[in-house]
């Protein structure tokens, strides 16, 4: 073997030595979480309709993404919106225990509301009240795009309406998968309409 | 920087931690070294401007980190900066340091490496880890570790020289 191969056989073997950093990267954001450094942390989540992404500041739950939403995306989002210190905390985090329990809870039929700290910074200009006044409409019941912009007195904006579901960036807690089309069409959703489908029939059975 | 954080944790995390145990041995140090090298990058992220290469820029934190480790635990007035460093860290080696030689049960692949890398002399070892897991230019490394150019180039190349024998001698 030449020189410069087995050179190259030395330094390969040192750059492919194993580092796994799981455990450091939930020390990481413990210890980033404890002293304030963060602007969003975020973790994944399995779930009955699929892998979500839950997203927190230091004032509550700031984002929830399913998972047909591209994750790097999102956290360029949430980056460029919120601020770039971005991290994952897979393990224990304030910020995000509550949120991932009680979206557990209610994807598994054991909870109806939420009660948990937001950050609605997201939730900005007429969309914004929108999302907000998504909660008006109770578990298990359905309302439609055009009853949500009459009960905003703003019967002409039913586009605007629909926009505001598909932007909302607290699904589930803020309960766009309510939302219909007058003529009974499940209308859109940001995580596909499998997963409102899926929504709807748990909390009709509930 | 504008973009989130996390990505250049889970792109450099392993190399700046290959770098840590190369510096400290794989144990309680490195581990340190590694939490102190991104609590630091995380608080300076926003302020950092865009073109800077991330992963150079980690890699000189990680030598800083990894040297504030060393002092601490030393726990004694030392001077600071480039050779002053390394006899630190030289220091710290032959005294014993802690968790040296010991790995995780579940990277029983890494052992070897890091006990042929634990065996080089200090500068060698610290000039192979900044060169070829860092990616650090020579110029560099003669900056973090005091010495020339020239000194740290040959420092690298005597460190790759003695693994690759160590190397050879293995079945």
């Amino acid at each position: 073997m030449t020189d410069r191969a087995m050179t190259d056989r030395a330094t390969s073997m040192l750059r492919a030595a194993p580092a796994d950093t799981a455990g450091l990267r939930e020390r990481l954001a413990r210890d980033a979480e404890r002293e304030g450094l963060v602007d969003v942390l975020f973790r994944a989540v399995d779930s009955p309709i699929g892998a979500l992404v839950l997203a927190a500041t230091g004032r509550g739950l700031v984002y929830v993404a399913f998972e047909v939403e591209d994750e790097r995306a999102v956290l360029d989002m949430l980056a460029s919106r919120i601020g770039p210190r971005v991290l994952r905390a897979q393990g224990r985090s304030r910020a995000l225990d509550a949120a991932a329990a009680q979206i557990d809870e209610y994807l598994t039929g054991r909870r109806r509301e939420f009660d948990l700290p937001l950050d609605t910074r997201l939730a900005t200009g007429f969309r914004g009240e929108v999302q907000r006044h998504l909660t008006e409409v109770a578990y298990g019941r359905t309302a439609t795009y055009k009853q949500l912009a009459a009960g905003l007195d703003r019967p002409g904006a039913v586009r605007a309406v629909g926009t505001a579901c598909a932007t909302n960036p607290l699904p589930l807690v803020w309960p766009c998968h309510r939302i219909l089309r007058t003529d009974g069409g499940l209308g859109g959703y940001r995580g596909g309409l499998e997963a409102k489908r899926r929504l709807l029939a748990m909390e009709s059975a509930g | 920087m504008r973009a989130p954080f996390d990505a250049a944790v889970e792109r450099h995390g392993p190399t700046v931690l290959r770098v840590c145990r190369a510096v400290l041995g794989p144990g309680a140090d490195a581990d340190d070294a590694w939490s102190e090298t991104f609590l630091s990058a995380l608080r300076a992220w926003p302020e950092l401007p865009e073109e800077t290469n991330v992963e150079a820029w980690l890699v000189r934190v990680a030598h800083r980190r990894a040297v504030d480790v060393v002092r601490r635990s030393a726990r004694a007035a030392t001077p600071a900066g480039g050779a002053d460093d390394v006899a630190l860290l030289d220091g710290w080696v032959r005294g014993g340091a802690r968790g040296t030689g010991t790995v995780d049960d579940d990277e029983p692949a890494g052992a070897g490496i890091w006990a042929a890398v634990a065996a080089l002399p200090t500068r060698q070892r610290i000039c192979v880890a900044y060169r070829y897991l860092g990616g650090l230019p020579y110029a560099e490394i003669a900056e973090l570790t005091g010495g020339t150019e020239a000194a740290a180039r040959r420092a690298a190349s005597d460190g790759v020289a003695a693994l690759r024998e160590r190397e050879e001698c293995t079945p």
